[in-house]
Order: structure tokens, then sequence, then C-alpha cells
């Protein structure tokens, strides 16, 4: 895949995933002018609506006007506090610089450039989300990301697999070049590998968005292109409850489509499965949090009709212990 | 008083106990040169109260020390082996040379905070010079121009965060007119035992990992019992959608640092003494990396009668707050036995402290931590009410000029219309860079004014120092002409990837500010970010004016409040490149900085 799909498929992705929750955002911003949205809010608000009125009613019309001209003048698109695009008469940067550069220009040090600071270094880190055993099937599931890079521009890669009687019995792994794509967004563009001990391994080009989403959902949507035109899309979400700080349960769901059969691997054409789990973690630190969890799979559609076939279960609930780590 | 005093330390749990107040005798505990153990004072080193040094040339070493603060020794990067470094008490209008010798494996530097000074000597490698090799000896000179409170520091890596910070300061030729019988530097800092590019490399993969306040399940339960379903879900709202932490106060807590007065940890309780009856002048210094430390000292009225090392209208207040690189001299009048200098941190999980008392050894009691408040909607959306933003905008003229005032900039100045300046604009202009992934936020409609003290110091029924309390008495009233032209800078950042910026440019993004030698220049600071960043600009004065466009105070450091905007003139008098940046160490570090041409 070109870059230029990557893009088109990440804005597509992003628009279908922000563009309602930007508009959400940008109206609530603006019923917050009219502090509606706000009035109760809290005391403090309460106390300034209260001050607020004899002043409304007396310059009433010069409210208004000065509303107006402020939501339909130069500001226009501009009153959003996160997001959106830079408005044409946005302010340059780097208009104070008379044209010097921080190694060029008047009284510049001789040499390259000697002052870097940690935004020019890259970092690196290793997440381990789930590494769980399931006491029932005796089987063990990892699910870790690592990266390496810089702020905006980073190497990922997510390895998701299942562990029985000692050997992999199937691992799926993203290798992806991660870019920034807005606050909290990052859009990414790779390959994916999948190890199937039982099936076929599959190759894919991959593409996905992944980042933090309003009201705190960690979001994280792939969608893939692989042989013999092999398509495939999985979503997967997060949210945490705080109990206190250190006690916390994670909503997880996740949700996998295939756009063609894949018979030596028991995949059916359609939604193929989706999975719901519970995990309540203490977090020792905020780097090592051992877990106790409930998670419920459930095949879908020709997926299931496969299992039934092979008489296996279509639907299943879990207990897990696992550790939620990061380093 | 808000919170009874009360007799025993706050409440934490063993373990954390001792990190958080850390080891009665923590300090530097084997300092190299012999060359400062001679005298009195430099047995004290090891309690944390600095040696003085004094005279036309000094000499400094810079090197590493074991020091052990938590029960954990670990190596720190000290100056003349002592934590804080030796406090320099020179004369103003003399020619001083200051040696500094590197011992350690890597390059050093020493900057001057606040010191006017040729750029060649201000001390930031890679802008003014190219730092201090291992085993190299570097030779500061430079006359001193002014007098008061100051301190000096390394600004090399995280240096500085590991121990390389002492006083400076500078007395007056003529006649000091602060009149006081006793003199004490209280210098304020923190410590961490971790590497501080660990420390930060954590916060590049979780911006909240040191947070243990953040909101809960029983936190929302709370609010619905005392406010209802809906106000208790409203509160959380807009904090939920914009992915923001209403308890984002800092990024180093207790978890990470342990907070010293002096050097010393809050159970090594750092003495001062004075005698009954005296007037007694506190130099309080905040050489903290990560810290903005709130103090009082319960039962004393503190007058402020100097910030950032110039003398101001004395104004008396139980409590002030301030920022790393900021500086306060306050004068107390102690009538008791015992007083507790308490400087709890910004967001409220650990203090320093320690002991003005008559007699070495006198406790006073210590006060309970204030509880976490929330960020206000005011600090993240600016002006809430929309009779002062009305009266604000209302202002078409103004406005107008503002406009012309951005529009121009480029191309040198209007001088045609002097009088657009004589204020500073109220318009918004957002960076065209401000709105990519650096930056998780931005205020359209900012505050200005300088009278809030802040978050978690609003209504606490202690008065407390703002900005507005601040006059300067001289400096500040030498130059009265408008501004040539006004230059707007915001800063900006995204908590979630821990990326700080200015126009949502990190340094390595960025391009100098150029100024043009002895110009008057308006500069606009609005703070898009939740955090107060105390911004520090090298080499020129800061002098902060209101609103209105009346000058105020003269600083070098000058916190900026969330969704504040804030103006100040400046004449840069010497050539040079300089330094301009947060000086929250990692803020800066992140690349909240920017360079400075004055040609």
């Amino acid at each position: 895949m070109k870059i230029t799909q990557h893009i088109t498929f990440a804005i597509t992705l992003s628009t279908i995933i922000s563009a309602p929750m930007a508009s959400a955002q940008e109206h609530d911003m603006h019923s917050g002018h009219d502090m509606s949205g706000m009035q109760s809010a809290n005391k403090e608000m309460d106390h300034s609506d209260h001050d607020m009125s004899p002043m409304q009613s007396s310059n009433k019309e010069m409210d208004h006007s000065n509303m107006t001209g402020m939501d339909h003048g130069s500001m226009t698109g501009s009153m959003q506090p996160q997001g959106g695009d830079a408005p044409i008469n946005a302010r340059d940067p780097h208009a104070y610089s008379s044209g010097f550069t921080l190694s060029q220009g008047p009284y510049s040090q001789a040499g390259p450039r000697q002052l870097k600071l940690a935004d020019e270094h890259s970092f690196w880190a290793v997440l381990g989300d789930r590494l769980e055993y399931d006491p029932d099937s005796e089987s063990t599931v990892f699910d870790l990301q690592s990266w390496y890079g810089t702020t905006f521009h980073r190497l990922v890669i997510k390895a998701e697999g299942d562990i029985a009687d000692g050997s992999l019995e199937e691992m799926q792994a993203d290798v992806l070049y991660s870019q920034a794509l807005d606050g909290y967004f990052d859009t990414q563009l790779g390959v994916r590998l999948d190890q199937n001990e039982k099936g076929t391994d599959r190759q894919w080009l991959a593409v996905s968005l992944q980042g933090l989403a309003p009201y705190w959902f960690e979001v994280d949507i792939s969608a893939y292109l692989g042989e013999d035109a092999r398509t495939a899309l999985a979503m997967e979400a997060e949210y945490e409850l705080l109990f206190t700080q250190r006690l916390v349960l994670q909503s997880r769901a996740e949700l996998s489509a295939y756009g063609k059969e894949d018979l030596d691997n028991g995949i059916g054409a359609g939604l193929t499965n989706g999975e719901i789990g519970m995990r309540l973690r203490y977090e020792v630190s905020r780097q090592f949090a051992p877990y106790l969890g409930i998670e419920w799979r459930r095949s879908f559609a020709d997926t299931a009709d496969l299992i039934r076939k092979t008489s296996g279960t279509v639907e299943d609930t879990e207990f897990v212990v696992g550790l939620k780590f990061w380093f | 008083m808000k919170s009874p005093e009360s007799e025993t330390l706050h409440p934490i749990r063993l373990s954390r106990r001792r990190f958080v107040q850390g080891l009665a005798a923590g300090g530097v505990i084997a300092s190299t040169p012999s060359m400062l153990q001679a005298n009195e004072q430099s047995r004290q080193t090891i309690r944390g109260t600095a040696p003085e040094l004094s005279g036309k040339v000094i000499e400094l070493e810079v090197a590493q020390s074991p020091v052990n603060f938590t029960g954990s020794s670990r190596l720190a990067t000290t100056i003349n082996g002592s934590i804080p470094a030796p406090t320099l008490r020179l004369r103003e209008g003399d020619e001083v040379i200051i040696k500094v010798t590197n011992r350690l494996s890597v390059p050093t530097s020493i900057h001057w905070h606040g010191i006017i000074l040729p750029y060649q000597m201000d001390g930031v490698p890679g802008i003014s010079f190219k730092g201090i090799a291992p085993g190299e000896t570097f030779t500061y000179q430079f006359k001193l121009q002014q007098s008061g409170t100051y301190w000096y520091h390394s600004h090399s890596g995280f240096q500085e965060m590991t121990g390389m910070y002492g006083a400076l300061i500078i007395e007056p030729r003529s006649k000091e007119i602060i009149q006081a019988d006793r003199d004490h530097v209280v210098l304020l800092s923190d410590w961490t035992d971790d590497d501080p590019m660990a420390v930060f490399g954590k916060l590049k993969v979780q911006g909240d990992i040191y947070n243990f306040n953040q909101p809960t399940v029983s936190d929302f339960f709370k609010d619905v019992s005392t406010l209802g379903v809906s106000a208790a879900l409203d509160k959380r709202q807009m904090w939920n959608q914009m992915r923001m932490s209403p308890t984002d106060l800092a990024d180093l807590s207790s978890s990470a640092i342990t907070y010293l007065m002096n050097g010393t940890t809050p159970a090594g309780n750092w003495a001062g003494t004075f005698k009954p009856g005296e007037r007694v002048r506190l130099r309080y210094i905040n050489g903290s990396s990560n810290t903005f430390y709130d103090v009082r000292i319960p039962g004393l009225k503190m007058s402020v009668v100097q910030a950032d090392g110039q003398n101001v209208k004395p104004v008396s207040v139980d409590e002030f707050r301030f920022g790393p690189g900021e500086t306060y001299d306050v004068i107390v009048e102690p009538k008791q036995q015992a007083y507790t200098v308490f400087a709890q941190s910004m967001d409220r999980t650990g203090f320093a402290r320690g002991t003005l008392s008559v007699a070495a050894g006198l406790t006073a009691p210590v006060p309970k931590l204030d509880p976490v408040e929330w960020l206000a909607m005011k600090d993240m959306m600016g002006k809430m009410d929309h009779g002062s933003m009305a009266k604000d905008t209302m202002d078409h003229g103004s406005m107008n000029h503002g406009g012309m005032a951005m529009d121009h900039s480029k191309h040198g100045m209007m001088q045609s219309d002097k009088n657009a300046l004589a204020k500073p604009s109220q318009k918004v202009n957002h960076a065209k860079t401000e709105y990519g992934p650096s930056v998780d936020m931005r205020v359209d409609m900012p505050r200005t004014n300088l009278d809030d003290p802040g978050i978690g110091l609003r209504d606490n029924g202690r008065h407390v120092l703002t900005l507005a309390d601040l006059h300067s008495l001289d400096g500040i009233i030498d130059d009265q002409r408008t501004p040539v032209r006004e230059i707007e800078l915001h800063l900006t950042g995204n908590m979630e990837r821990y990326s700080w910026s200015i126009d949502g440019l990190e340094f390595g993004e960025s391009t100098p500010v150029a100024m043009k030698q002895g110009e008057r220049i308006r500069i606009i600071l609005q703070n898009d970010t939740m955090m107060t960043h105390p911004m520090h600009l090298h080499g020129m004065w800061s002098d902060l004016e209101s609103d209105d466009g009346t000058l105020r105070v003269r600083r070098h450091t000058i916190q900026v409040q969330p969704a504040q905007r804030i103006s100040f003139l400046t004449t840069p008098h010497d050539l040079g490149r300089w330094a301009w940046h947060c000086h929250l160490l990692f803020h800066m570090d992140a690349g909240m900085f920017r360079e400075v041409v004055v040609s």
C-alpha cells in the first residue's frame, strides 16, 4: 500500500472515529459559551452565573453583538480548544526569527548545532497490557506492544498470541511505522505476520489508527490486506475505572472481521469473533500490576458455523490471572 | 488558618514516610575538596546550610559526591562538594572572576540566573559558549551591575536536578535599603534517587505515572451525594471529553522526589536561628527542578521586599507561591521561640520544612498538607464570565489594533500607530503549529488578571501574594518608552505525549526570536496548557505589566498560570544569543525553549 493510500485510509478512519466526537465537542464548547452546559458544573460556576445575570441584562445587546462578532470574525473555526485546522490567518511561528536559525545568523556557535534537547532524542518502551493464564484451558495469552522513537515518529511492534502445552499456538505480530496524527492519535503503517501452528501462516499489509478517544477510551483499529485479496478488520477498545489510586478495573472489548473465508485457519467471511473482558488489577507500582479477570468470547456467523462443524465451542467464559506491566 | 496545625507530621504509610520525609542526617556524606573543610561553616555543609564564598575571585569545582537523602546512597553532581553549592556573596560594581573546574567525566556549565552580563558569560552550552569540558577550567569574568538575591546552577543536561545549584547574593554598592539584623538563605530544591533521564523516559510512556491524586470512582460517588448526579457528571464532563486530568498539578510528585530546604530533608529539619525582636531577612530561592512551592511560616507575617533580586514596595503576606527560578526576599520579625518554615508542593504530595528558632534543635508544629484541589474551569478555559469578556473584546478599536500589530510584526513595525502599543493586545493569535499533535489544547479567551494566587491557594483564608501585589521600587521606571513592537508566544504542550513546546514547536523545530539591541519590546506569553510555567528569559529583564499597560514589577522569571495571558516589556541591552525557557527542567528539556538573538 502506498503512502497516499495509507494517509487516505487513516484520514477516513480518523474521520469516522473523530468526526462525530469533534463535532460533539465543538457543539459542547459552544454551548459552553452559552454557559448552559456549565451552570451547574460546580459552585464556582453557579456563583459567577449569579454575578453575571445583572451584567448580562445591562449589556444584553452588546453581549450579543460581541459574541456574534467573535464567532463570525477571524476566529471562526478556531473556537475549539482541541484539534481542528489552523485558520488561514493563523500566526507564523517563525515570523519573529528575521531569517535566523539555531545554527545560522549572528552570534551562533561554530560547527554543528550542539544543544539538542529531549525532543530530538529517541525513547523506547515495552508495554505488557495482558500477560495472563487461563487455568481451565491451561493456556497463556500475551498482548505486548513496544515502541522506539521520538514523540511523533516511532517504530511500533504489537504482538498477541496464545501459548498452550508449552508451544506457541498462534501469534499475530504487527510491525508498524507510527506517526502522530493529532494530539491523541497515531496512524500506523506496516505489516502483520500471523503464525498458526495448526493452520497456515499469513502475511498482511497493515494500517492502524491508535490513540486515546474523548472520555478516555483507548482505541486501536486496524485494517489488513493480505494475499489473494484477503482483507481483515480488527477493533479494540479499553476503558479504565480507578476505584482507588491503585485498584483499577479495565474493561476491554475486541472485534474482528474478515473479508474472505480462510478455512485453513477456521475463519469464515464476515464478523468472526468478539471478546469482552473485565480485569481488576492492583498497581503495586504503575509499572507492575497483577490482575484477576473474566473474559467472555464468542465466534460469529460463518466462523461460528465452522467451529460447530468441528464440535468446538462458539461461546466461552473464562477466568484469568495475569500481569500488566511496562518498562 | 484553614488547616489546623498539628503536632505530628502528615500521616503517611511507614515505607513511604521515610522516602518523603527523608533521612534526618541526609545530605552530602563525603565532600571532596579539602579547601572548604577548613572553616566552621563547611562542617555545616553536610547538614545543608551552604558555606559562603566572597571576594572578587571565586574558585568552584564541579564533581560527583555521594549523597543519601532517602536511605539509598546516590551520586550527586555538586559544586565544591556541597548541596546547595556555596553561597556566593559578591558586591555590586565589582568585576568578578569565577573559575569553574570540571572534575566530571562529562561537560558541565554554570549559569548565573538573573544576572545581566555579556552573553559569552551566561553559561548555556551551545548558545553562549561550548560548555566546560572534563578536566577544563573555564573563567567567567563579568561586572556586577545589580544587587539582590539570585542563584546559579548548571545548564547542562539534568545536572541541576542532581545537585548543582547555589545562592548568589550581590550586596548593594550604596546603602542597603532593606534593614535586617540577620540574613538567612532559604534555598528550596528537590531530589530524586532515580536517574533524571530515566524519570523523563517514564513520563514519555505514561504522563501521569507520578500522579496519585487522580479522580476515582469513590470521588464521583462523594460528589453525587453532595452535588447530585447531574452536577457530579457535569463536573467531569469537560475533563473527560478533553482527556485532561483536573489533578495534573505537577509532573513529579513525592512518589519520585524528596523536597529539600537548604539541602535538608523535612526530617532533617533545617534550622535557622534568630534573637527575639530581630528583623530577619529570609532570601527564598526556588532552586528546584520540578516543584512549585507554597511557602508560609505559621504565626508570622512575611513582608515581601524583593522579587527576583529587585526591590519591591513591601507587601505583607501569609504565604506565597514560587516556581523554579524565582526568588523572594522577605522580612520577618519572630518573637516566639520557634517557627516552622513550611513549603508544600503545589500538588500537595509533600513539603520541605525547616525551623526558625532562638536555638538550633527546637521545633514548632508542622502544618498538615492542604487538600488537593481540582483545577477550575478558568484554568482550562480562561475568562469564564461574560461580563468581562464582553468588556474586553467589545472595544473594537483595541481589537483591530491588536490584529494590526500582529500582521505587521514581521515587517518591522508601524511607527505610525504607537497608541496601539500602549496596551498589550487582547486578540488571541494561535500559531499555525498549534493545531498539530504537539498541542492538546488551546485557549481562546485567556484571563489577563494578575491577582489570582493560583490553584490550591484561592480563598484559603490566608493572604497569599499575587503578581498584582508586586510593585518595583526602581529599575523598571528607568525605561518608560512605549514598545515598538509586540511578540506573542503561546506556551503549549501535550501531557499524553509528554511534549512541551512554545507555539507548538519544540526547541529542535524552532527558530530564534530576533531582537534589536536597545529596542523596547512587548512580549505576550499566553499559556495554552493547564500547568503553570515559570518562564525565564536570560540576559535581560522581564518588566511585567498589567493588561492596561501599567508597568508593575521587574522580574527574571515570570510564572504564567493555566489559561493566563501575561505581558511584559524588555529592553535587550546586551548583544548575543540567549536562552528563554520554562524553568521546570523537564519542560525545558522537552522543548519549551527558545533561543533569542540580540543583534
